[in-house]
């Protein structure tokens, strides 16, 4: 309604996604933006923020945060919604591409495969760790809170261990197997009938590999952010929240807690097995080891730094977190640039940057020698001293900050 | 952690072959009992902080790498006690090394009074979850600042006693092995004693109940120093032993930050406030690996390199059913 935001007639109006006019616009043209980014448009690649997506080395980047956005909304559901804390989504991201690779992937010397279509292998992927999820569901209503925590790392260590005892599966050790690749095809023939990887022609475009891989994965996540908001607001949604909150209060009023977590962890393992497939079909290859704890801490990280229990949050995590190793990247050989001009600026950047011996807190160098931190561990610190930040002084994430900036305009001049 | 279940399996494999009965099972419950006790170390440190702070510490890890690392500087680059105590004193290398120690124990002392007061203490009051997850955060820090003090480099720890130990009826047992077993007695019943002083009382009462034992005049920010900075000791004393051990390179080395993931599964089984569940989880855990190790070698075409480090969370995930609050852990009085 102009006007008056807050004015809700009915509760239907109160709980739709998006309430006012302001928020479906915007929401249009987010979504505009983010369909048309990969492409070299005249408008999008004008404007000042999103002008580097259209590149297609950051599109890789980008490619893998909205696949990582999959994953991060079903962790989301599972510890924001539902408050089972879990460290063991980097386990079920495992299941989900193995089951993918076992289904979809090529038999080769020593490995098993069945060569299946994409529309089988994927959501038999999913399937697969949602099953694994359920199994384990049952623990979470007899191992609570930080018990549970810590247990599902034990499954993390115990799914490195299976997949290096079956190469047959997971392939060679230091390697890994190759993925199937993203095409979809009716049933074995050998021309797919769409390759989401190759360079091609829709409709009246032509279009990149990379363009069609993240405009595919895009529309998964999509699908995935229809499918939390609508159960985050439906009954079940009520119901996780309500055992979230207190438990024993929820099954007291009737909420079934064994069902309930159940679904929770069967949807959030399916998200996480579809996302562990995309993402292990997009890199192509990937060794046993890539599915460990540091993986499982990035997901819990992605979902504080940006808020527990929010959609958008989770989303904002993402995007944050995945491309913050290109930005730090970037910055330092920006740094390094500047140090190279020489005059005032350039004194300044140079005492910034070390070039192996001499001082300075970033390196360019992947092994840095004294104070200085090569790129890469620099990105981990930062993250880490992100997450302390986050959770000591903005609990809610980055969600909260948008909070506090959109209920200050929403209230000027008045302060609340 | 690859590497490391490499190392492992080598030497279990290495230490089954070729030995009698009698022989292998003292070897086994040397190692057993010595790995139990560095275990045991590392669950005391998180009991500690947990109970005093309602915190699991996930950082404890990186906490012993940084501590392990204050050793190797203080032995081999700074020789602070070697340098001060004059040439005659300082050829005694017992000396020099347990003095070395002590140091190091006080630094790291020191770093875990610092991330008490500084990001542990503000977070009073919010869910355990939170406070777990901080760790996590803090852990990411550490550890990269370590790795990167440590990358490309051998840093000796100088053991005293080197790689040496004697034969007992036919089985070879390492002088670390005594010493982390006796390290860890002396620790449990310094434990044990500590919590019979006031001071000991003080954080029981703190573990019962933060607010009820602040109202009775009990100083709880200096419990949680005291629990912190006991954690932070207990915790480097385990890692300087895992890595002396034949289980370690001798080295401080960026892989101990997986220690305390691997002692984990012993906190849980004893029960995540129970100082007597470190004791026996720790060591059920410890005997538990090497037992695995050595007793199923032969099939460890079947079982993959490396089974021996998934055993431990294998027991505590069936502990964990049988009785979810660990062996000996309060169970949560849940109301409504």
């Amino acid at each position: 309604m102009w006007g008056r935001p807050n004015l809700y007639t009915s509760y239907r109006a109160e709980t739709s996604l998006l309430p006012t006019w302001t928020q479906r616009v915007a929401m249009a043209m987010f979504v505009a933006i983010m369909v048309l980014l990969p492409f070299d448009l005249p408008v999008i690649n004008q404007l000042p923020f999103v002008r580097f997506l259209g590149d297609q080395d950051w599109l890789r980047i980008v490619t893998q945060a909205v696949i990582f956005g999959i994953a991060a909304l079903g962790l989301n559901l599972l510890t924001g919604v539902a408050g089972q804390v879990s460290l063991g989504h980097a386990f079920f991201m495992g299941v989900g591409a193995y089951s993918a690779v076992y289904l979809g992937g090529s038999p080769g010397s020593g490995t098993w495969g069945h060569e299946l279509p994409m529309w089988i292998w994927l959501p038999g992927a999913g399937l697969c760790a949602a099953l694994v999820g359920m199994i384990v569901a049952p623990a979470a209503v007899r191992v609570r809170g930080l018990y549970l925590g810590i247990a599902t790392v034990g499954l993390v260590f115990i799914g490195i261990h299976l997949s290096r005892i079956f190469p047959e599966i997971s392939g060679p050790s230091e390697t890994g197997r190759s993925w199937p690749g993203l095409e979809l095809r009716l049933w074995k023939e050998e021309d797919p009938l769409v390759s989401f990887a190759d360079s091609g022609h829709w409709l009246w475009f032509d279009i990149g590999g990379g363009q069609k891989t993240y405009l595919v994965c895009l529309l998964l996540l999509t699908v995935t952010v229809l499918v939390s908001k609508n159960l985050i607001r439906s009954r079940t949604g009520r119901a996780l929240q309500a055992i979230r909150d207190r438990d024993i209060a929820a099954e007291v009023m009737g909420v079934p807690e064994t069902k309930y977590k159940l679904i929770a962890f069967g949807i959030s393992s399916f998200l996480a097995g579809i996302a562990g497939a995309l993402f292990a079909s997009f890199i192509g290859q990937l060794p046993p080891e890539s599915w460990d704890l540091l993986l499982s801490v990035e997901f819990i990280a992605i979902i504080l730094i940006g808020g527990a229990g929010t959609v958008a949050g989770t989303l904002m995590g993402t995007f944050f977190v995945v491309m913050m190793p290109r930005f730090m990247e970037e910055a330092a050989r920006w740094m390094s640039e500047q140090s190279e001009s020489g005059g005032p600026a350039g004194t300044f950047w140079d005492s910034v940057v070390s070039r192996g011996d001499d001082f300075g807190v970033v390196a360019t160098t992947d092994i840095a020698r004294g104070f200085a931190l090569p790129t890469n561990s620099l990105d981990s610190l930062i993250y880490g001293a992100l997450v302390i930040v986050f959770l000591l002084f903005e609990p809610l994430g980055l969600y909260g900050i948008w909070l506090k900036i959109r209920n200050y305009w929403k209230g000027w001049p008045f302060t609340y | 952690m690859s590497l490391l279940a490499t190392l492992i399996a080598q030497t279990d494999e290495a230490t089954a072959a070729g030995l009698g009965t009698v022989a292998k099972l003292i070897t086994a419950l040397g190692r057993g009992l010595a790995l139990g006790s560095i275990y045991a170390l590392l669950a005391l440190s998180f009991v500690l902080v947990f109970k005093a702070t309602q915190a699991v510490n996930f950082a404890q890890g990186a906490i012993a790498l940084v501590g392990t690392w204050f050793l190797s500087m203080l032995l081999v680059n700074w020789r602070i006690p070697a340098r001060w105590l004059g040439d005659d004193l300082a050829r005694n290398r017992y000396l020099v090394w347990v003095l070395a120690l002590v140091a190091a124990m006080a630094m790291s002392i020191a770093l875990g009074l610092i991330i008490e007061r500084s990001i542990i203490r503000p977070m009073i009051g919010e869910p355990l979850f939170a406070i777990a997850v901080l760790t996590l955060g803090l852990e990411a820090v550490l550890r990269t600042v370590g790795n990167d003090a440590l990358i490309g480099q051998q840093r000796g720890l100088r053991i005293p006693w080197g790689r040496t130990g004697f034969e007992f009826e036919g089985a070879f047992l390492y002088w670390t092995y005594i010493g982390a077993i006796v390290t860890a007695a002396a620790a449990f019943v310094a434990t044990f004693l500590f919590f019979r002083t006031r001071t000991g009382i003080a954080m029981r009462a703190v573990a019962f109940d933060q607010e009820a034992s602040m109202a009775q005049g009990i100083r709880v920010g200096r419990v949680f120093a005291i629990a912190w900075g006991a954690g932070a000791a207990l915790a480097v004393l385990g890692a300087i032993f895992f890595s002396m051990s034949p289980f370690g390179n001798g080295v401080a080395e960026t892989g101990l930050t997986s220690l305390a993931f691997r002692a984990l599964p012993a906190v849980i089984l004893g029960g995540l406030d129970s100082v007597p569940g470190a004791l026996i989880g720790g060591l059920a855990i410890g005997l538990a690996e090497v037992f695995a190790g050595v007793y199923l070698a032969e099939s460890t075409g079947t079982l993959g390199v490396g089974y021996q480090l998934v055993v431990p969370y294998l027991v505590m995930l069936l502990v964990l059913f049988v009785r979810p609050y660990g062996l000996f852990g309060t169970e949560e009085i849940r109301r409504v």
